[in-house]
C-alpha cells in the first residue's frame, strides 16, 4: 500500500514537466530505455515516470472525470449525517460546511418510516417478477435463434430483436401507451367490435408486470448475445457424439448447450442479484404518476421524491446509503455463492 | 459457407445442416418460422403504427378512429409543423448537439484512457485500473452526484447533461481488452522505429480496432440521445430541454405543444399524427445507425464479459 502511495507522489512533478515543455522532451524518446513487456527491474521509479508519463497524462481525464462525479460524491454522503440545508449559503459545497451534524438521527428516521418500508417491498416484488418472468427469456431466445441454421435468417432476427435494446425508455412507455393505453390501438380495436375499451397503462394491480413487459419487449432481444456467443464457442463434436448415441434435438440442447450456458448465467445472475435494489428508475419514474407511488415507489424513486421533488437531501442520503450498502453487500454475496457453486462469477477469488 | 448456402433449395439442405443432425419435420419448421415471425412483429409492428400514423392526414385518422395501421395516402405536415421552429425543433437542436458533441468528447477521454491503460508494466497501471474498476461496484447515489453537479455551478448548463455521465467504465475496459489484443508485434516494430505512444494510438491502434471503436460510439450515442434524467432535474430553463424530455411531456403527460396549436386548432393537423411524429424524430437516429455495426456487437459484450 505504501508503495502505491510513493508512486502518486511523484507523479504529479513528471506529469507537470511533461505539459510544460512536451517538445524538447520528444527529442530524448528516443534514446530512452522502452518498456518490453519483460521486468522493469533496473529503472528507477523516476525513470519510468518519465518514460510512462505520456501513458498517464492519457488517463488523467478519464480519471478526473470520475474522482468528480463518482468519488467526491462518496464524500457528499456525509449529508445523510447532517440537516442539510441548501438555502444556508450559496453553494452546495458552502451549505454542507455550514450545516449541523444530527448524528444517525435520519437512520432511525428511516426504521419508523412506513413509505420506506413499502418501497422496499415494492422494489423487491418488482425484483422478484423480472427474475422470474424476464431473467429465462434470453436463454430460450438464444436457443430458438440458435436452432436457425440459415445465416441470413438469423441476421435478419438478431437485427430485429436487438433493435429495442437501443430506443430509450421515454419512447417504449409511448410506444406502450400507443398500444395498450385507454386511447391506444388496443382498445381502440375492442371497442370498434363492441367491447369495452381496456387502459393497462393505469392499473395499479398490474403495474409490476406491466413494467417487466415493458423491459421483455426492449431488452430481451439484447440480452441473446451473450448466450449465443456461448452457444457459438460449443465445440460441435459434443453434439455429433451425442447425436451418435442417440440423443435426440431436445436431449442435445438439455445436455449440451444448456450445460455451455451454465457460466454466462451464473454471471448473468449475479449481476442480476447485485442489482436487486435497483429495479427500472427511469422507467418508472417516467409513468408512475399514472397509478400512484403505492404501486410504483420503489428505492431509486423514492430517494428522488424525496431529495430531489421536496428538497430533504439529508433523508433522501441517508436512504440512498442503506440502498448502496445492501447492493454492495448484495454484489459480493452473490459472487460468493457463484464461487461456492464452482463458477467463476464477476471477479476471480 | 454462408455465401454458398443462400442457393440451396429446400430438401437439400445437407450443405447447411450437420449430416448427423435429423431433417426437421415440415410441422417443426412451420411452427418455428411462425414463431419468429410473430417475436419480429411484436417489434416491428407498434413501430409501424407509430410511423404510418405520423405520416397520415387529419381525415385518415379519424376514419381510422385513433391509430393508423393501414396507410391511406402520406402526408408531411405533421414533421412540417415540428420542425418548422419552436418548442420542438429546438428541443431536436438541443438533442443533436449534446448527443454530437459529448460522445465526441467521451470517445476522446475513454480512448485515451484505454490506451494509457492497456501497457501493463507500465507506472501507475494498476493503481489506475483499480480506481476505474471500483466504480462498478457503487454508485455514490442521486443526492450527492446532484449536490455536487449543483456545487460546481453546473445547474442549468448543458456541461450538466455531459459531464456527470461522460465516463462509462463498461466501455473504457472494453476498448482496452482490444487495444491490449491488437497486433503486438506492430505496436513495438513501430515502437523501435521511434513512433510515439500518440502515434502509435492514432496511426496503428485506432485504425485496427475500428469494429469496437464503432459499437462504443453507438454505445456513447445512443447514451447521450436517451438520456432525459439530468435535463430533468438539472435544467431549469424549460427552452433548454433536449426531445426526449420534451417527448415525455407532448406524448406521456399529454400536454400539448407550444407554438404548434395553431395547426392543431384550424383542424388542419391532428395532435395524434403530431405526437407520433416526435416519436419518429427519436427513433430514426439508433434504428438508422445500430443495424450498421450490429455485427460488431458481439465482439464488443464479450471482451467486456471477459476482463481481467
Amino acid at each position: 500500500m505504501s508503495h502505491s502511495t510513493t508512486k502518486t507522489r511523484g507523479a504529479t512533478p513528471a506529469t507537470e514537466e511533461a505539459g510544460a515543455e512536451p517538445t524538447a522532451r520528444r527529442t530524448r524518446l528516443g534514446t530512452r530505455r522502452r518498456r518490453t513487456g519483460a521486468k522493469t527491474g533496473g529503472a528507477t521509479l523516476r525513470h519510468r515516470l518519465r518514460r510512462d508519463r505520456t501513458l498517464i497524462l492519457m488517463t488523467v481525464p478519464a480519471l478526473l472525470l470520475l474522482l468528480v462525479f463518482n468519488y467526491v460524491p462518496l464524500i457528499g454522503n456525509v449529508v445523510a449525517f447532517q440537516d442539510y440545508d441548501p438555502y444556508v449559503a450559496d453553494n452546495a459545497f458552502q451549505a454542507i460546511t455550514q450545516s449541523p451534524w444530527v448524528g444517525l438521527e435520519w437512520f432511525q428516521h428511516m426504521v419508523d418510516d412506513r413509505l420506506f418500508w413499502e418501497a422496499l417491498r415494492n422494489t423487491l416484488a418488482i425484483f422478484a417478477i423480472q427474475l422470474t418472468l424476464f431473467f429465462p427469456l434470453p436463454i430460450l431466445l438464444a436457443l430458438f435463434i440458435n436452432s436457425f441454421v440459415r445465416p441470413r435468417v438469423r441476421a435478419v432476427a438478431q437485427a430485429i430483436l436487438y433493435l429495442p435494446h437501443f430506443f430509450s425508455w421515454v419512447l417504449v412507455i409511448t410506444i406502450f401507451q400507443q398500444m395498450f393505453g385507454g386511447a391506444g390501438l388496443v382498445a381502440q380495436t375492442l371497442r370498434d367490435h363492441g367491447h369495452d375499451g381496456i387502459d393497462l397503462m393505469t392499473d395499479p394491480g398490474l403495474f409490476k408486470f406491466l413494467i417487466t413487459f415493458e423491459m421483455i419487449w426492449k431488452d430481451a432481444g439484447w440480452g441473446v448475445i451473450v448466450f449465443l456467443a456461448a452457444l457459438a464457442a460449443v465445440n460441435r463434436d459434443l453434439y455429433e457424439a451425442s447425436a451418435m448415441d442417440g440423443a435426440g434435438r431436445w436431449r442435445r440442447i438439455w445436455h449440451i448447450a444448456l450445460p455451455a450456458l451454465r457460466p454466462v448465467v451464473a454471471l448473468l445472475l449475479v449481476l442480476q442479484v447485485g442489482n436487486a435494489l435497483t429495479v427500472g428508475f427511469e422507467q418508472i419514474l417516467l409513468q408512475r404518476q399514472a397509478v400512484g407511488p403505492g404501486a410504483s415507489e420503489v428505492l431509486d424513486t423514492y430517494v428522488w421524491n424525496v431529495g430531489i421533488k421536496t428538497g430533504n437531501f439529508s433523508y433522501a442520503a441517508a436512504v440512498g446509503i442503506v440502498k448502496g450498502t445492501f447492493g454492495l453487500l448484495l454484489v459480493l454475496g452473490a459472487n460468493k455463492v457463484a464461487h461456492l457453486m464452482g463458477e467463476q462469477g464477476v471477479y476471480k477469488r | 459457407m454462408s455465401v454458398l448456402s443462400f442457393g440451396i433449395k429446400p430438401g437439400s439442405r445437407s450443405g447447411l445442416r450437420p449430416a448427423w443432425e435429423e431433417e426437421p419435420s415440415r410441422t417443426g419448421l412451420a411452427s418455428k418460422g411462425v414463431l419468429l415471425v410473430l417475436t419480429c412483429l411484436a417489434i416491428l409492428f407498434p413501430l409501424w403504427v407509430v410511423i404510418v400514423t405520423s405520416l397520415s392526414s387529419v381525415k385518415t385518422i379519424t376514419e381510422a378512429g385513433g391509430l393508423v395501421v393501414i396507410p391511406r395516402g402520406v402526408t408531411f405536415v405533421a414533421y412540417q409543423e415540428l420542425l418548422g421552429g419552436g418548442q420542438v425543433a429546438r428541443a431536436t437542436l438541443v438533442s443533436v448537439g449534446v448527443t454530437v458533441v459529448g460522445t465526441l468528447f467521451s470517445m476522446t477521454v475513454s480512448v485515451l484512457c484505454a490506451y494509457g491503460l492497456s501497457r501493463p508494466g507500465s507506472v501507475l497501471h494498476r493503481p489506475f485500473l483499480l480506481l476505474l474498476l471500483a466504480t462498478m461496484f457503487f454508485g455514490a447515489g442521486l443526492i450527492p452526484t446532484y449536490l455536487v453537479v449543483q456545487g460546481l455551478g453546473l445547474t442549468n448548463s448543458y456541461l450538466s447533461l455531459i459531464l456527470p455521465s461522460a465516463v462509462n467504465v463498461f466501455n473504457i475496459l472494453v476498448l482496452r481488452a482490444f487495444f491490449m489484443g491488437t497486433a503486438q508485434e506492430l505496436v513495438e516494430s513501430a515502437r523501435i522505429d521511434g513512433a510515439g505512444d500518440i502515434r502509435i494510438l492514432w496511426q496503428i491502434v485506432m485504425p485496427l480496432s475500428r469494429a469496437v471503436l464503432a459499437v462504443i460510439t453507438l454505445f456513447y450515442a445512443v447514451g447521450y440521445w436517451s438520456a432525459w434524467f439530468n435535463a430533468s432535474i438539472y435544467l431549469t430553463d424549460p427552452d433548454k430541454l433536449p426531445l426526449q424530455n420534451i417527448m415525455n411531456q407532448l406524448v406521456i403527460r399529454g400536454e400539448r405543444p407550444a407554438g404548434l396549436m395553431q395547426a392543431v386548432n384550424t383542424g388542419h393537423l391532428s395532435p395524434l399524427a403530431l405526437q407520433m411524429a416526435v416519436m419518429v424524430l427519436a427513433l430514426i437516429p439508433v434504428s438508422v445507425l445500430s443495424p450498421f455495426v450490429q455485427k460488431h456487437f458481439k465482439e464488443g459484450m464479450l471482451t467486456g464479459a471477459v476482463k481481467g
